[in-house]
């Protein structure tokens, strides 16, 4: 049964290769890649295939980011690599070598939460709370982008720099799906932290 | 997702050769649409060149007065670059209009020009698709084909470019420059650079296997209104049904590109002399020879209201 099995997988294999190129009859041997997460850093060997994503739930066992459409759609797996918000789901670990990974867990602790942390909990930024680290930490890279001048499409002159308002809050985090639909509580939370009204 | 063995290239030339090399090779920028397919084995390459070290993340004036646009500048550091906004406010606006900030974060310019459709049917490997795989079929072609094509199709497919950044290149007459595994370089127009599909829909661009795109050029500043429109199923976070790129003078004359529309930016130089005399005007010359599909027929009133409100936001705009 094994070398059967084994056979068929070769066969299958040069079928493939004819359309795609060779690809080897073995999976390739895991790659070794070095990031920093929260500060600690971490030595992995990892197949090629692991994602941002997974190394950082299945490998470092921190589960706070979290998987939800795995393509880029909900948001709910965003975190900051030096301090830019990204979806860990669509980025290969391997890419992210000497990189500085900051996770919901870096940002604050229960002891000492981070601002946008405590805000959340105050105004009642979730229902669920699946896609709330998703949420905070795209927030702090929203208001760092609004510090830098990125500018939005809701901005009517596209040249000035920009400034927060409830509107440009929104446009900014329409890359993070809520399914309970608590968003104008979220709003509210982030304003608070910007110092402006939602 | 297929096994795959991963290098990182530290040359532009040495880029272009691991990737010729090797058949089923393939360049990886910020993976936001590489990755995305790979995970639902729609791209299946056997070995990934990772391009971020290329030192192609910068944006420089050029010698003719214009800007070159680094293969590997991010979207969010394009959209922010104050010559761009300031020069080229198209661009900038095309941009900001696409995708989510965490993914502006990470997708290239390079990348953005080379995404694929977002036909369904492309997705759904269970599903004939000739750009998929050739040969087999087009399940739109009397499928759902709400978001397709209405211009410039074939028999063979009837999807769309998805970018909306590729739009305002086009309308800017940006050029794409490459080099290949020897060395050579070429400066690509962007109206030759995407294709239309006719007999052979997986074949997308000018490229040749192994070619890495260095850089974007932007001509000098043309002056004018710049503006980006784009209608969508939701307010934000969504691909274009219609988008309006436009640079309207203060003449009334102007330039024009459509995206939602076809397999490439589309754009028609002897449209836009219709400009001073409306939409429908140019709208009809640019359109002319549309095939909709029972689903996507709304497309055309859908485009002239669209250039409209992209003409009027221009005679506003300060
Ligand atoms: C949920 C979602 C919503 C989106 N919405 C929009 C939208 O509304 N509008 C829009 O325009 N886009 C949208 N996008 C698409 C996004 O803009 C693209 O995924 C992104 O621009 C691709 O860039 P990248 O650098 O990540 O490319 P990659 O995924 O790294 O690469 C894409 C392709 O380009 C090739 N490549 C990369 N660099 C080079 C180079 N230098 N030379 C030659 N080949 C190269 C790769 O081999 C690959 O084939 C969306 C994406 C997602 C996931
Ligand atoms: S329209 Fe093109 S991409 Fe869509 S199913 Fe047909 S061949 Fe495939």
């Amino acid at each position: 049964m094994l070398a059967g099995g084994a056979a068929t997988a070769v066969v299958a294999t040069s079928h493939a290769s004819a359309r795609t190129g060779d690809r080897p009859a073995a999976d390739p041997a895991p790659v070794k890649v070095s990031f920093k997460v929260n500060g600690e850093r971490h030595d992995l060997t990892l197949d090629t295939r692991t994602t941002l994503l997974d190394a950082l739930r299945e490998h470092l066992h921190l589960t706070g980011t979290k998987k939800g459409c795995d393509h880029g759609q909900c948001g709910a797996c965003t975190v900051l690599v030096d301090g830019v918000r990204i979806n860990s789901c669509l980025s290969l670990a391997v890419m992210h070598e000497g990189d500085d990974v900051t996770t919901i867990e870096g940002l604050g602790t229960p002891e000492k939460l981070h601002p946008l942390q405590a805000a959340f909990v105050k105004h009642d930024g979730y229902q669920c709370g699946y896609c709330t680290p998703g949420q905070i930490c795209s927030a702090v890279g929203v208001l760092d982008e609004i510090k830098r001048g990125v500018p939005s499409h809701v901005q009517a002159d596209i040249a000035v720099s920009p400034a927060f308002s409830n509107l440009e809050l929104r446009e900014r985090m329409s890359g993070n799906i809520c399914r309970c639909g608590a968003y104008s509580n979220i709003a509210e939370a982030i304003a608070e932290v910007a110092g402006e009204k939602a | 997702m297929k096994a795959f063995t991963y290098e990182r290239a530290h040359d532009p030339v040495a880029a272009a050769r691991a990737v010729a090399a090797r058949p089923g090779a393939r360049f990886i920028a910020g993976g936001t649409n590489l990755l995305d397919l790979m995970k639902i084995e729609v791209e299946t390459p056997v070995h990934l060149v990772d391009v971020q070290d290329l030192k192609l993340d910068r944006i420089e004036p050029t010698d003719a007065g214009g800007l070159r646009i680094g293969a590997l500048v991010t979207n969010t550091d394009l959209a922010t670059d104050s010559r761009v906004r300031r020069d080229y406010g198209v661009l900038s606006r095309a941009i900001v209009a696409g995708a989510s900030g965490q993914l502006r974060n990470k997708a290239t310019t390079a990348g953005n020009l080379l995404q694929r459709t977002r036909c369904a049917y492309f997705y759904d490997t269970n599903m004939p698709c000739n750009k998929r795989k050739p040969g087999s079929g087009c399940a739109a072609i009397g499928g759902i084909s709400r978001q397709l094509a209405v211009i410039g199709s074939s028999d063979k497919c009837i999807a769309t470019h998805p970018s909306d950044m590729a739009v305002a290149m086009r309308v800017l007459d940006a050029t794409v420059e490459t080099v290949n595994a020897i060395g050579e370089t070429r400066a690509i127009p962007i109206a030759d650079f995407h294709r239309l599909p006719g007999d052979t829909p997986h074949i997308e661009t000018a490229l040749a296997p192994g070619e890495l795109i260095t850089a974007v050029t932007l001509p000098k500043p043309i002056g004018g209104k710049h503006v980006y429109e784009k209608v969508r199923d939701r307010a934000s976070y969504a691909f274009a049904l219609i988008s309006v790129a436009a640079v309207i003078q203060p003449d009334g004359t102007g330039r024009v590109a459509l995206g939602g529309v076809a397999h490439k930016p589309w754009r028609d130089e002897a449209a836009e002399a219709e400009l001073p005399r409306g939409a429908k005007a140019v709208t009809a010359k640019l359109l002319a020879g549309a095939k909709p599909t029972h689903d996507n027929a709304f497309k055309l009133p859908l485009a002239e209201r669209t250039l409209a409100a992209a003409m009027a936001e221009a005679r506003t705009t300060a």
